[in-house]
């Protein structure tokens, strides 16, 4: 099961819930099953997103696999200069 | 200036590595300091045309209308554009520049459609035989302006009755949704803990407010292009930017073009910063170059570069944080306003997500602000967002470990982040050395100096995320044996160095017989843009797997010769040996020779989107000086430590560090737009906006620490960004030290010090 943080943005979609445990083996799928959770976080969740899997940021993660009790966390896509 | 590094840094010795971590002349460093390096303006075809962009003399106004006949119908203008002749395009993240792209906010910024939003905002542009004709043909076209009022301060943009920029802006992240537009863009949010008992538990409270104003890059070379579109609606683009992929694919979109009829050849470039992460006139000279039948050339002048592109957002900050007398910090909670400039897109979710970041404060709540206002749409710049958060929470952070009576670096190391603590944006840190930053300035001789009259000690962290993403290489051994490396990443901060570094390192052969290249949009595979400090790490990457997989092919190509099986064959000091030492080693020189033979040229390309990414820490120390009578404040001596992870190229590293820190101080002291009364830029010239020289700057002493980072071969950690996060509330801290006076207010110039030492009753 992989522990998903849901950041203040997510919020107001999941009813304030703050993290959520779900049982997914990729990172499309767990933004599925969130979906089906919480309707509307997939909208969000589509574009401008990295996502943090074990304290690593990966940008275009959407086909990432997770690793067995995954902690993530989704984070605006990062530039810089 | 001078600038040296400290002699023993800790990478001068690299047990195992021959090349990696050693200091060659750079392989471009000849043409650089002969002037044989082409530039983006240096480029010249036959029949070429001079380009050049009208801009708005009012900071907000509506077009009624362009009339560009006059224009047109004189001798010697070829072409003319004005927004008309771009696709309007919708509302689209796009990905081809520095973090998100809004197409129809670009499409409207290098060419103004029915307002301008900026004194300077481009609104039509001429090609014309030379440049005394195309300045008479700017003053031919009549535009009709309905002046309407403009706004830059933050408090006044975020005004319930401000004038309004954009009419359908809804603020986005605000809860519940606002009914009616604002200038405000985004509201983001930030928070953990139990902000109220985390303060109940301080013994010390400090509450400040702060505000920076815009600043630029200041890179010395302007933006430029030179476009030539075929008749079969082909282009070539020659021009200095931060990623010549970026260049076509927005050019394609903003044109409507497929990004195939557009090849871009990278120029060098003379500095960028992340200003040069985003097009402005390489649509416009591409598109008068079709129009025109013939090459055009834009240069930006500098007076263009300051009033049309980016700077990075002046800023408003309140910041409250409160510590235990044991020097825990239990609270934080701070509001950040950035201005965006004319569209939306500040980078005030990134100060935020750095703000608090070396540290484990338990209870906090951050909240973020991005407001447009009638200045030009900013760009990034070295870890956008994170210096002036960082001048807020250092500051207030030095003024509780005064407060509490500790070392301010003791307090940091009792705070300190390290693996597995949770950071501020979210993560677990992997592996870092933030620590061994605090140490290694609380180490170094300089923080035990002893200081005179009217001088100042002062220390400040910063962080920084760096990025991946994708890149690509091709590597070649030439028939003497050498071997070219071809990369897409323009080489901002001696990057062909460090290619050729670890390509040297993987391949045994000396670092002179390498050549690093790079390579136009349809020589070599799609690379993101150098920005992010990635290229070291990412780029590096695909250079690494590139040459691996050489010198798999070599080894195979030295047993299919000797017949005997690949695993007999070892690659050794840039030879193929036989395990058995029984034959004479084959050279890649030999390799070469005979490659007709073995199934060809040597060759081996590598594309990736990099992984693995270390994160970068920076500790800094500043002395200054203060003068009591003028307020000018003179910088005595700087250390800069940073975690590097591992430094392939220390010269370029200990450069990058100190040109952050150059950055740094000139943004503390003397670097600000400064708007007139209509909204106009009153500076836009070095003359006026005061960048540091020479003579203004100390010794610049650099630590480089080097944790290495697991995800990277070498253990390089991106090292071009974090440099410039520290040193504005290092100075400030150190302005402090020697005055007693906390200044929340950038740039801290001469006026502003020598006005709060007579507040103080100085």
């Amino acid at each position: 099961m992989a522990r998903v943080f849901l950041g203040s943005a997510l919020r107001r979609f999941t009813g304030g819930v703050e993290e959520v445990e779900v049982e997914a083996a990729t990172v499309r799928s767990l933004v599925a099953e969130l979906d089906r959770l919480f309707p509307g976080v997939g909208d969000q969740l589509k574009s401008g997103i990295a996502v943090a899997i074990d304290g690593e940021i990966i940008a275009d993660a959407i086909y990432e696999p997770l690793p067995e009790d995954a902690e993530v966390h989704f984070l605006p896509a990062i530039g810089g200069g | 200036m001078t600038t040296t590094a400290t002699p023993a840094t800790m990478t001068e010795t690299k047990p195992g590595y021959k090349w990696v971590g050693t200091r060659p002349v750079r392989h471009d460093g000849l043409d650089k300091v002969t002037g044989r390096a082409r530039f983006g303006a240096d480029l010249s075809l036959p029949g070429m045309l001079v380009g050049m962009v009208l801009r708005s003399p009012h900071a907000h106004a509506r077009i009624r209308s362009i009339d560009a006949s006059a224009a047109l119908a004189m001798d010697g203008v070829k072409a003319v554009v004005t927004g008309a002749d771009f696709p309007m395009l919708e509302s689209e993240a796009g990905e081809g520049g520095e973090g998100a792209v809004d197409y129809r906010d670009l499409c409207r910024n290098i060419m103004a459609r029915d307002k301008v939003l900026y004194e300077g905002h481009a609104l039509a542009a001429v090609a014309a035989t030379s440049r005394r004709v195309a300045m008479a043909a700017m003053a031919a076209i009549e535009v009709d302006y309905e002046v309407l009022p403009h706004v830059i301060d933050i408090d006044d943009a975020m005004a319930p009755d401000a004038p309004i920029l954009h009419p359908d802006l809804i603020t986005s992240g605000a809860d519940p949704v606002p009914d009616r537009a604002s200038n405000i863009a985004a509201r983001h949010v930030y928070e953990r803990g139990d902000l109220e008992q985390g303060f109940a538990e301080a013994d010390v409270i400090v509450e400040r407010e702060f505000l920076t104003r815009p600043v630029h890059q200041g890179y010395i070379e302007p933006h430029a292009v030179v476009a030539d579109t075929a008749e079969d609606g082909r282009a070539v683009v020659w021009c200095s930017s931060q990623g010549h992929f970026m260049v076509r694919t927005l050019t394609a979109k903003l044109l409507g073009w497929e990004p195939s009829r557009i090849k871009v050849i990278p120029a060098e470039i003379g500095g960028g910063f992340g200003g040069k992460t985003v097009v402005y006139v390489e649509p416009v000279a591409t598109l008068l170059s079709q129009k025109a039948g013939r090459p055009v050339k834009i240069v930006m002048s500098r007076d263009e570069v300051f009033r049309a592109t980016g700077p990075t957002s002046g800023s408003k900050m309140r910041l409250k944080m409160g510590v235990r007398r044991d020097g825990k910090l239990v609270a934080a909670e701070g509001w950040l306003a950035y201005q965006a400039g004319a569209f939306k897109g500040s980078q005030v979710q990134l100060g935020l997500m750095c703000i608090l970041t070396p540290y484990d404060v338990p209870n906090f709540f951050l909240e973020g602000f991005d407001v447009v206002n009638n200045m030009p749409k900013v760009a990034a710049y070295r870890a956008p967002g994170a210096p002036m958060a960082a001048f807020a929470s250092e500051t207030v952070l030095d003024e509780l470990a005064e407060e509490i009576g500790m070392d301010p670096l003791e307090l940091r190391l009792r705070n300190a982040v390290e693996e597995g603590v949770k950071s501020v944006y979210g993560p677990k840190f992997r592996k870092i050395g933030y620590r061994e930053t605090v140490e290694a300035i609380k180490d170094h001789p300089h923080y035990s100096e002893s200081l005179g009259p009217n001088q100042g000690r002062g220390v400040a962290s910063g962080f920084w995320f760096n990025i991946g993403s994708n890149s690509s290489a091709t590597v070649h051994i030439n028939e003497d044996g050498g071997a070219s490396v071809m990369t897409g990443s323009p080489d901002i901060g001696g990057s062909r160095a460090s290619m050729a570094l670890m390509a040297a390192e993987e391949l045994g052969i000396d670092v002179y017989r390498i050549t690093p290249i790079i390579a136009d949009t349809e020589s070599i595979g799609f690379t993101d843009l150098t920005g992010g400090s990635r290229v070291t790490h990412a780029t590096g990457m695909a250079v690494i797997e590139a040459c691996r997989e050489l010198v798999a092919d070599m080894r195979a190509r030295a047993a299919k010769i000797w017949d005997v099986d690949v695993d007999e064959v070892e690659w050794v000091d840039g030879r193929a040996q036989h395990v058995d030492g029984d034959r004479a080693p084959l050279t890649t020189e030999d390799l070469a020779e005979s490659s007709g033979k073995t199934g060809g040229p040597i060759t081996a390309s590598a594309s990736l989107n990099a992984r693995g990414v270390g994160v970068a820490f920076s500790t800094q120390v500043c002395d200054v000086e203060v003068d009591p009578e003028t307020g000018a404040v003179t910088i005595l001596r700087y250390t800069t430590a940073q975690d590097a992870g591992r430094a392939i190229h220390p010269s370029y590293v200990e450069g990058q560090m100190q040109g952050g820190v150059v950055q740094g101080i000139g943004w503390a002291l003397n670097e600000e737009y400064i708007f007139d009364d209509r909204g106009a830029m009153e500076n836009p010239g070095f003359l006026d906006y005061r960048m540091p020289v020479a003579s203004d700057l100390p010794m610049i002493d650099t630590v480089v620490v080097e944790v290495p980072n697991p995800g990277h071969p070498y253990g390089v950690r991106g090292v071009g960004e974090v440099g410039i996060v520290p040193p504005m509330a290092a100075i400030a801290n150190a302005i402090h030290g020697a005055t007693g006076l906390r200044l929340g207010e950038l740039p801290m110039s001469p006026v502003k010090v020598l006005a709060a030492i007579g507040a103080n009753g100085g």
